[in-house]
């Protein structure tokens, strides 16, 4: 298999007039962690809503430049094969409300009206549930509303929710930053296992996380790719100025 | 002077108090005369038989109004089976869509529709069904109290829809759900206490309306299940007994006035259930 | 929003590549959530279609009433054109269409309702909205006034027709006027009553609005709670209210079965408010059905149309003051 998962070259992404992606170019490879961090409005969050194609749900949104899966262009798949082969974790964490956390994990088929008998729905729950660490704390309560659990094991159901679609890559948008410390670090922890199954791309303004849990790391600022580079690389000895910046606090 | 100045004020602020307060509950009042006395000249011809007989012809006592709650039933479930597909569909469109041109037209439109007279939309399906179909029928009649319906549903999944974060939007888009998979597996089921409320609200009100069925379903005496003939309902009944000079007659009208309130009534306190306990946590 | 029109080309990229090496079930699994997704994407294309379809409904059904209205009244709006709308005279029998006697009856028991409603509804907004917002006692008030909305307008007729009017005769005889009972009073009375939720709702939650420092500015200042009241909020949601009397008034114009009940039903320009007459919409609800000659029927349409227009416009006024006071 080829490492480079998903490309883009020369990609740009605007609101009506407000450009916020520049012209960007990545690689990034296969069962990697990637981390996107940057100045709140660097147009990081917008690159990876652009990367499963959420961005142009929004009105007068508009992306141009080629950004590639496997080397297919996503572009020219239709949105909803682009999602189900990219799943997407979102700030918050946001299960759905009228579903129990059986039918959370198993969202994905049953809303999308794909039956699977009983064993096989079992098997992706425990599964799924496994994987993101979360299927000693809920199996005894898998009828209770997924909006009984915690923050953070909210934050893993929604992963688990994702990841039961068996997608090729996750992306994370700033996953913890409405965690406390300690769901924080156990949704931390998680990145590496799934790193082994999975691709993961995680924007975050926390330079430590993306420190942490990073194999390589993209710096955004203002709209463009400032660096991008193994993470050691880019936390010891960054080539630009902006990242040795912001990576010491100069400006955030 | 400064004292008896500040006790004056203070003085007038109690009594626009207590005359703010006497004005509010003196509404309560004339609703308390109305049931009080409807209740009490109509629940004792209420009985098994009232609920299950036609009425009788002029000179003859007793007799029932099942033709008409037949005839409202039929009409209002008509009604809903028009409006309340439309006015969901709408209400998602206007939701889905709200900054464009055609948005803000139509949401002009739904909101002249509601003050539009109940008589004149009589008149409108006057001209748009019966004439065309060449009779009176309780379907035209239908269609009519389904216009009226329309703006409360619209407007009630609209504002319902509108109030969901986009988080939950989102979820469902992120993992591949078609648009329409979106709205009616995620969106619409946690807004359904919401949207069934502005359902249960527009039946509430059709029930009550007569105007729109003078010239539509246009009444009938006798029991009938056909929907393209004329066809009696409780409000029309209650009207055309009342304004008779026969006592039995009015009797009739004032039981099917009980009816007619507890129905009302009935769907008014259902609402509130419904938005009370299936309201979901979010 | 459109993700459909865009890039709606396919391309058959069966199954995500991580798959292709693990166990059958996996791929089944895959293919299963490709095919279906298929289908999906021709629904959701239709599923778009038919929303956008339901916004033109909307339009098409207004534009469809105001054209039949007009096509409808055309025919005596040739005939009688504008002096129809102050011809003083209703005469059928004779071909004689005058609208005046019905614009007067419907102005008359309109604006009477609405000033005896006011001073209640005023009240019911203010005790809610700034007194007591939360509590049984309010809470049962706002179900009373939720439940006068909810009581249908036939049953309001048949109370007048059978309490009110003998109680409006008994009047009559004391004050000296023709003692008839039915008129213009007693349907004014029934709809002061029927009006109050409207203006009482939106008033109240126009009251809650105030922005609680503009207030605790006013009692800092060592202003009475009434002092407070008259000095901020009234003028602070003068508009507000307003539009909620307006509303109330559209209600009142289209009224039409308790009134027709209690009216009195006659085509005479009423002499006093005690009078009996006819609104717009009560002389439509009684001869519509019985009018055999087309400019007869025409007439009446065009007295409909006129109702419309008028209510249109005032509840678009209204909807928009609101717009812009809730912005």
């Amino acid at each position: 298999m080829e490492s480079t998962i998903i490309k883009s070259r020369n990609f740009n992404a605007s609101f009506g007039s407000n450009h916020v992606v520049k012209n960007v170019n990545i690689d990034i490879p296969r069962n990697h962690v990637i981390a996107v961090m940057g100045p709140s409005g660097c147009g990081k969050t917008t690159y990876l809503r652009c990367i499963n194609r959420m961005h142009e749900l929004i009105p007068g949104a508009t992306s141009e430049g080629e950004m590639t899966i496997n080397n297919e262009n996503i572009y020219d798949m239709h949105p909803i094969f682009v999602r189900q082969k990219i799943g997407m974790v979102f700030q918050r964490p946001n299960p759905f409300p009228n579903l129990s956390i059986y039918d959370n994990v198993i969202a994905g088929y049953k809303l999308n009206g794909i039956k699977l008998p009983k064993a096989e729905r079992d098997r992706i729950v425990e599964h799924s549930l496994t994987r993101v660490a979360l299927w000693k704390e809920v199996k005894d309560s898998l009828n209770k509303k997924g909006s009984f659990l915690s923050g953070g094991q909210q934050q893993r159901l929604c992963i688990a929710r994702a990841v039961a679609m068996e997608p090729e890559v996750l992306l994370f948008d700033e996953p913890t930053s409405a965690l406390d410390p300690i769901s924080t670090s156990t949704v931390e922890e998680l990145f590496h296992e799934l790193k082994a199954n999975y691709t993961l791309i995680i924007v975050t303004h926390n330079m430590q996380q993306a420190a942490r849990v990073s194999d390589k790391t993209a710096f955004f600022y203002l709209g463009e790719l400032v660096e991008y580079d193994e993470t050691k690389i880019m936390f010891t000895n960054p080539k630009d100025n902006r990242t040795q910046n912001y990576i010491t606090g100069r400006f955030s | 002077m400064d004292g008896k100045n500040i006790k004056y004020r203070i003085g007038k602020s109690y009594v626009a108090q207590i005359v703010t307060t006497i004005f509010a509950f003196a509404c309560v009042i004339p609703l308390l005369f109305i049931l009080g006395f409807i209740i009490k000249a109509g629940i004792t011809k209420i009985n098994w038989h009232f609920l299950v007989s036609i009425p009788k012809p002029v000179g003859e006592s007793g007799g029932g109004i099942v033709n008409a709650l037949v005839g409202s039933i039929l009409i209002i479930f008509c009604a809903s089976l028009i409006a309340i597909p439309i006015g969901i569909l709408a209400g998602i469109y206007l939701s889905e869509n709200g900054k464009t041109r055609l948005a803000y037209w139509c949401r002009l439109c739904v909101d002249i529709l509601q003050g539009v007279p109940s008589i004149v939309i009589g008149i409108i399906a006057y001209f748009w069904l019966v004439k065309p179909l060449g009779g009176f029928s309780a379907l035209s009649g239908s269609v009519a109290l389904a216009i009226m319906m329309l703006p409360i549903v619209i407007r009630s999944t609209e504002e319902t829809l509108k109030l969901l974060p986009s988080s939950l939007q989102e979820a469902a888009f992120a993992l591949g759900m078609p648009f329409h998979r979106v709205m009616f597996k995620v969106v619409v089921p946690v807004g359904i206490s919401g949207i069934l409320s502005g359902v249960m609200l527009a039946i509430a009100r059709i029930t009550g309306e007569t105007a729109p069925l003078l010239f539509t379903a246009f009444g009938n005496p006798y029991l009938s299940f056909n929907i393209t003939k004329p066809m009696q309902s409780l409000p029309h009944l209650i009207y055309d007994y009342a304004t008779s000079p026969y006592d039995d007659w009015k009797n009739l009208a004032w039981g099917a006035s009980v009816i007619l309130l507890l129905w009302v009534l009935l769907l008014n306190i259902f609402t509130k259930l419904i938005t009370r306990k299936w309201k979901v946590q979010l | 929003m459109d993700t459909s029109a865009k890039n709606s080309v396919i391309t058959r990229s069966d199954l995500p590549l991580r798959v292709i090496n693990s166990t059958p079930e996996t791929i089944a699994r895959a293919q299963k959530k490709v095919r279906r997704s298929f289908r999906q994407i021709r629904t959701e294309t239709v599923f778009r279609r038919t929303l956008t379809i339901m916004g033109l409904i909307m339009i098409i059904l207004v534009l469809g009433i105001l054209l039949t209205l007009i096509i409808q009244s055309l025919p005596s709006i040739k005939s009688l054109g504008l002096k129809y709308l102050w011809g003083k005279v209703w005469d059928p029998v004779q071909d004689i269409y005058g609208a005046w006697p019905f614009l007067l009856g419907t102005l008359l028991s309109s604006f009477l309702a609405l000033l005896i409603s006011i001073p209640f509804s005023l009240a019911v907004a203010i005790f809610l909205g700034e007194y007591f917002p939360k509590g049984w006692m309010p809470d049962f008030l706002k179900n009373a006034v939720e439940l006068i909305a909810a009581v249908p307008s036939v049953i309001y007729g048949f109370w007048g027709l059978a309490v009110l009017v003998p109680i409006v005769r008994n009047l009559e005889n004391h004050i000296g006027v023709e003692p008839v009972g039915v008129g213009i009073f007693s349907s004014s009375l029934i709809l002061a009553i029927m009006i109050i939720p409207y203006a009482a709702s939106l008033g109240r939650s126009m009251i809650q609005m105030v922005p609680s420092p503009l207030k605790e500015a006013a009692y800092g200042l060592g202003a009475t709670r009434w002092e407070v009241i008259r000095s901020v909020v009234l003028p602070y949601t003068k508009s507000g209210l307003f539009a909620g009397v307006l509303l109330s008034l559209g209600r009142a114009l289209g009224e039409t079965m308790a009134v027709t009940m209690v009216i009195g039903n006659t085509s005479l320009i009423p002499k006093n408010i005690f009078a009996p007459g006819n609104t717009m919409a009560s002389v439509i609800a009684n001869e519509f059905t019985e009018a055999d000659k087309p400019v007869y029927l025409s007439a009446l349409i065009e007295l409909g149309l006129v109702l419309f227009l008028v209510t249109v416009v005032i509840n678009l006024i209204g909807k928009k003051i609101i717009d812009r006071f809730t912005q």
